[in-house]
């Protein structure tokens, strides 16, 4: 069964990967609208923060004067799956949505990057996840949640409505974050 | 368990790229410049190409310290140039541990039959083409991601328009064709029958695809941009124009909205003058990079 969201998942797309989850919500039943600007934001019930460069992310959102209207998304409660790079966006020294701090390229350079199954508290069965050039979170503020570690480094982090995770899912073909994050913009728009 | 250096993980850091602006430079202060102004990753290299094309001479991999200076001096991703063929060069970039090793027929080719057997390695590896079959044979010698040649260090467009065009009206009428024609179009393209009917499937190239050689301005990157690559390599287009920062803002920022002809307009004003550039159609054969490799 294809789940349907009254308003459409936004996919930052300034620079990364945005075409494959744009892809992946449309398979799953969902309306997908790239945003590269405030405007594009407007009326949309959830949102992805795909991974990329974030260095080169970070200067776009600050060409577009997008940093306050993402953090008003963030703040009414719109439902975010943030990945990779999309993660470092979140911390405390990007966008500051979440009290954390990421590491950048963690792993290390991308000889080190790699694929592993990896368990995340609330999602079932281990999930098939891609690590390209990846962060871990470092540290985690109070009343913030590590749903999953790898190598003893957290990875995956949830406060309500917005999941952040190191990893791709989008790379293996793994729908359940998706899945998640529609759900979560269905419940939002009702 | 973890898995390092699957295709998965080589061709996926060149999806986290797609969208951005690759730019040459040649030591770290311009690494600098070049990830202030949004570069998605840097190619290091001793020489842009329209400075290898005016000293002439053999054109090799660069002096590893500098590749370790721009290493250090950004956290973007490196990339670096060895020669056609040369694995050994291949071999000291890994051990560098850059991120993408651009086998490039800027550099004077090394082996005239043989390109680099790039399954050997950990590091990713990009390679030029010209047409749909040279980007599958690339992809079938281990490539995990292709950029179409045009003509380097020109600041002239048309060869990779040219290049694009062709890989992109193969890959549709290879969509066209019913299975039974696949074996045949894979001999007339001397290119690897699975890879054949991927395409055939996707219609696309299973790795992703950018354009490189002679994008010079904002609406350079646009073009290519709409004629279907997924990202944009500028190579000497920033660095010999009038103002390299601010240029090299103007086309990351035409590379993100390319779609939309009034946000490129306004990255096109006040850059002052573009690369000295050079016909292609005015070059002797002998002059031209594109036909190196096969």
């Amino acid at each position: 069964m294809n789940l349907v969201p009254r308003t459409p998942v936004g996919v930052l797309a300034l620079q990364g990967d945005f075409a494959a989850h744009r892809c992946l919500i449309e398979q799953l039943g969902g309306e997908a609208r790239e945003v590269r600007t405030p405007e594009d934001l407007v009326g949309i019930g959830a949102l992805v923060l795909p991974g990329g460069e974030s260095t080169t992310m970070t200067l776009g959102i600050e060409r577009e004067g997008l940093a306050q209207p993402l953090r008003e998304a963030a703040a009414s409660g719109v439902p975010i799956l943030a990945t990779c790079a999309g993660l470092i966006l979140l911390d405390r020294e990007h966008l500051a949505v979440l009290d954390m701090r990421a590491e950048r390229n963690a792993f290390g350079r991308q000889v080190r990057s790699f694929e592993a199954d990896v368990t995340l508290d609330g999602f079932g069965e281990p999930l098939h996840a891609v690590f390209i050039r990846a962060p871990w979170v470092a540290e985690l503020g109070a009343g913030l949640e590590s749903i999953g570690e790898v190598e003893g480094h957290v990875i995956a982090v949830r406060s309500g409505p917005i999941l952040a995770v190191a990893f791709h899912p989008e790379l293996a073909g793994e729908t359940r974050l998706h899945r998640w994050l529609i759900e979560q913009a269905t419940a939002v728009a009702v | 368990m973890r898995d390092e250096a699957t295709f998965r993980v080589k061709a996926g850091l060149a999806e986290m790229l797609k969208g951005g602006v690759i730019m040459d430079v040649v030591d770290a202060g311009q690494a600098r410049v070049a990830e202030e102004a949004g570069a998605c990753a840097v190619m290091a290299l001793e020489r842009v190409p329209a400075d290898i094309r005016r000293d002439g001479g053999v054109a090799r991999m660069s002096d590893p310290a500098m590749i370790r200076g721009i290493q250090q001096a950004v956290s973007i991703p490196v990339m670096a140039k060895a020669r056609i063929g040369h694995f050994a060069e291949a071999q000291v970039l890994e051990a560098l541990e850059v991120d993408y090793i651009d086998e490039s027929e800027v550099l004077t080719p090394a082996d005239e039959s043989n390109h680099i057997d790039k399954w050997l390695f950990k590091v990713p590896f990009v390679c030029g083409a010209t047409s749909l079959g040279e980007a599958l044979r690339r992809i079938g010698e281990g490539a995990a991601m292709i950029r179409s040649k045009g003509e380097a260090g020109t600041g002239d467009i048309v060869e990779a328009v040219r290049h694009l065009r062709a890989i992109g009206g193969e890959i549709r009428r290879i969509a066209t064709l019913e299975p039974g024609e696949l074996a045949g179009a894979a001999k007339d393209l001397r290119a690897p029958l699975d890879l054949v009917r991927s395409v055939a499937r996707d219609g696309r190239l299973p790795v992703v695809l950018f354009c490189a050689g002679g994008i010079a301005t904002p609406a350079d990157a646009s073009l290519v941009m709409q004629l279907g690559a997924e990202g944009v390599f500028v190579g000497s287009g920033i660095f010999k124009s009038e103002d390299p920062a601010a240029r090299a803002r103007a086309i990351v920022e035409a590379t993100t909205h390319f779609a939309d002809p009034e946000r490129v307009a306004a990255a096109s004003e006040g850059l002052g003058a573009a690369m000295a550039s050079l016909e292609t159609r005015k070059l002797a054969e002998e002059q031209l990079l594109a036909p190196r490799g096969w």
